[in-house]
């Protein structure tokens, strides 16, 4: 299963710890993260389920290229990475 | 008189209690955080805080014990989209928050950008999107004022029958609803910006009324800070007169009413546009107690030079008429004692101001 973690910045709101989980997109991914966390929903996606504009996913060192159906494939090895952008402060 | 009111900041929530002849306040709630909108519901005594996080999105939570503790709320959101539109609509500012009648316990609205209305009827656990104003087909006509969507900032709610509603849309105009939102007419005849062709210039749906705000004691009598002037109803808000050639502008976004006297209001007035800054440098607060007839500036206490502006949810009067309190976006933060003639500078290092509200 691919490991997921957060920002720190994300801590302050609500806990979030590393998580292993199932899927072979960051759709299925995060969701599966959401099922254990529903609260985490709204902090990393907008009413219709898109990234937030100021939130990034990185794929162990690459950005996702699709920001609306995270659609962007996962390995079982990778790490996931939910970022704080630097934009929107 | 009131002896609390709450500043909502770029940087936090501030609760500003009386202590003796002077005001006190200690570290804010939600430190660090954008606060968009507070509320004090004054049927139940609970506090309800906007947060509009930069990056995870807006936020609401509640307090039961006056701000010891909070409670995060799920906050107004759309449905999802079912053809995975990509432009569906997404909350993206909780503008304004306000409280159902006397007699719709727990009812709060929610106006928020993009242009949409919510009602919880459950203290702000849950949130259901007000369809018969979203679906208007007039809504396509809305565009941003301030932000690059249009929004809800003004919710009045008529005391005498709480079904009967009126909205202020930037831009957007007015909307009245007589059966608590089952139904809208767009209103607001005699409001006019110079922004539109001239043609269009009195064309309702496009106005931009920067606030709206009710007589607590004659909820007919409707003060309007629009962007192209002052304006005044003395109906509910179906049409309003202009006052012009009001000194030193007729720009600004605030507007409070003197709860008992509907011909006493007070603005705060700046350079219209791409300036929106107080005129001559001097910050003012501009008062009539006449329903408009006259107006007065009134700058005991106020800085000069000042390059304060005052948003539209940053000024605010108790319930007396007497107490009045104002905060800028330079973190400048003032109280009135005597209706507005003159006033204290509380603080002059707060982060930006986007509303201040009494408790």
């Amino acid at each position: 299963m691919a490991q997921v973690s957060f920002t720190d910045n994300l801590q302050k709101h609500l806990p979030c710890p590393p998580k292993a989980a199932p899927g072979d997109t960051v759709r299925a991914v995060m969701e599966a993260v959401f099922v254990e966390n529903p609260p985490l929903r709204g902090y990393v996606l907008d009413d219709q389920d898109r990234l937030r504009k100021h939130v990034n996913i990185f794929i162990n060192d690459v950005a996702i290229s699709d920001r609306v159906t995270l659609g962007d494939p996962v390995a079982e090895t990778d790490r996931v990475f939910v970022f704080q952008a630097l934009s929107g402060g | 008189m009131a002896e609390v009111f709450y500043v909502a900041s770029r940087k936090g929530l501030f609760t500003y209690r009386r202590n003796g002849a002077d005001w006190k306040t200690g570290a804010p709630n939600f430190l660090g955080e954008p606060v968009s909108a507070v509320l004090k519901d004054k049927r139940d005594g609970a506090v309800y805080a906007a947060l509009n996080l930069g990056h995870f999105g807006c936020k609401l939570h509640r307090s039961d014990d006056d701000g010891a503790s909070w409670k995060e709320l799920t906050p107004p959101a759309f449905a999802k989209a079912e053809d995975g539109d990509e432009d569906a609509p997404s909350v993206n500012l909780i503008w304004s928050l306000e409280t159902g009648g006397d007699d719709e316990p727990g009812v709060i609205w929610a106006g928020v950008n993009p242009g949409a209305l919510f009602k919880s009827e459950d203290h702000g656990e849950s949130w259901t999107l007000i369809e018969s104003l979203w679906n208007r087909e007039e809504r396509k006509g809305w565009f941003g004022g301030g932000y690059d969507q249009p929004g809800i900032h003004s919710v009045l709610v008529d005391q005498r029958d709480s079904k009967k509603l009126t909205l202020g849309i930037s831009c957007g105009g007015v909307w009245k609803s007589d059966d608590g939102g089952t139904s809208w007419r767009l209103t607001g005849d005699g409001l006019r910006s110079d922004y539109m062709p001239p043609d269009q210039s009195q064309d309702l749906n496009t106005q931009d009324p920067h606030r709206l705000a009710a007589c607590a004691s004659d909820p007919d009598t409707i003060w309007c800070q629009h962007h192209n002037g002052i304006f005044l109803s003395r109906d509910g808000g179906e049409t309003f007169v202009e006052f012009k050639d009001v000194k030193p502008a007729v720009f600004g976004f605030a507007v409070a009413v003197h709860p008992k006297d509907p011909d006493t209001a007070w603005l705060a007035p700046g350079i219209k546009d791409e300036y929106r800054v107080p005129v001559d440098a001097k910050l003012v607060v501009n008062k009539t107690t006449d329903g408009g007839k006259t107006f007065t500036p009134q700058s005991k206490g106020l800085p000069e030079p000042s390059y304060d502006l005052v948003y539209r949810h940053a000024l605010d009067v108790d319930e007396t008429g007497d107490r009045l309190v104002m905060g800028s976006t330079t973190g400048n933060l003032w109280t009135s004692d005597d209706g507005g003639t003159s006033w204290r500078q509380l603080s002059t290092h707060l982060p930006p101001i986007a509303q201040v509200a009494f408790g």
